[in-house]
């Protein structure tokens, strides 16, 4: 199993822009311990969102052939907390990308109202780290993160 | 746009300060990208993104902060430069001062070469190139 943190894309403009909802539940169980009469979203999981928002535009930008790790949290900042009910809205965009890397900005939104920035560095592994053999088959991108993003795309461009 | 070394070193502090996280104050022209500014691998990334950003400028892979040198037997053995690697270093990276570093080129010393003011000689001489 993986943890999925977005539910859906409403938005997906290839190598440009992504956006992505989750709606956050009283039946998650992370909720309960996040704490105990209290539950918010932890800002963490939310810097994760972004991330797999992000790192989704990133892979497709290179049909998904790359492996695209989270290489670097740029910036992170949140300025309200998320609750149970509330709908976050995880709207990514790739600022620079080359053969070994891309760089992403992003806003968060609260029931569509903006409440945090993030901003992150992905790395292409298998052209970054010279001499580290990995696996062949792409164990980024499996079955479950492109089925989100493959009513976005034309058929023939992604093997989903 | 050709621009004096100040402004050039203004707008490379602004990009450090923004990429690593580190005050303002702590940018000095003889500081160390990795040993005084703290810059890990995928920060000179970063770092070239943020400069072709700022100064509307494209830098070649390699050409700023040259890659694959470690990996050259030709160029390292027994954990120092050859003369030969020295030699190619120092065309690679014109923009970096070696006076100190040829002294003993120990491949742990290489990260010294990387200083701000390499990366503001760089971008002067690119700037007024072009």
């Amino acid at each position: 199993m993986r943890w999925i943190w977005i539910d859906r894309f409403v938005e997906f403009k290839p190598g440009n822009l992504a956006v992505a909802v989750k709606n956050v539940s009283l039946a998650e169980d992370y909720l309960h311990d996040h704490w105990s009469g209290y539950p918010i979203m932890p800002a963490v999981l939310m810097i994760e969102g972004m991330a797999q928002t992000a790192g989704i535009l990133v892979g497709q930008a290179r049909n998904f052939a790359e492996k695209v790790i989270l290489a670097k949290i740029a910036r992170a900042e949140f300025d309200d907390i998320v609750t149970p009910g509330d709908q976050i809205t995880y709207h990514a965009e790739i600022e620079h990308i080359n053969p070994e890397a891309a760089a992403t900005k992003g806003t968060v939104l609260r029931n569509a109202q903006r409440i945090g920035r993030v901003d992150l560095m992905f790395s292409h592994i298998d052209q970054n780290l010279a001499g580290t053999e990995f696996p062949q088959e792409n164990f980024v991108f499996t079955g479950q993160f492109r089925r989100l993003v493959a009513p976005f795309l034309k058929p023939g461009t992604d093997d989903a | 746009m050709p621009m004096t070394e100040e402004e050039v070193f203004e707008k490379v502090k602004e990009t450090l300060v923004e990429a690593l996280g580190v005050d303002d104050e702590e940018v000095a022209p003889q500081a160390t990208l990795t040993g005084d500014l703290g810059a890990e691998s995928i920060d000179f990334l970063d770092i070239v993104f943020r400069l072709e950003k700022a100064f509307n400028i494209k830098i070649p892979r390699g050409e700023l902060f040259p890659d694959n040198v470690l990996n050259d037997p030709e160029l390292v053995q027994g954990g120092k430069l050859t003369e030969s690697g020295l030699s190619q270093l120092k065309q690679r990276m014109p923009h970096a001062d070696f006076s100190q570093f040829e002294q003993d080129p120990d491949v742990n010393k290489l990260g010294d070469l990387f200083k701000v003011q390499t990366i503001i000689n760089y971008i002067t001489k690119k700037l007024n190139d072009s």
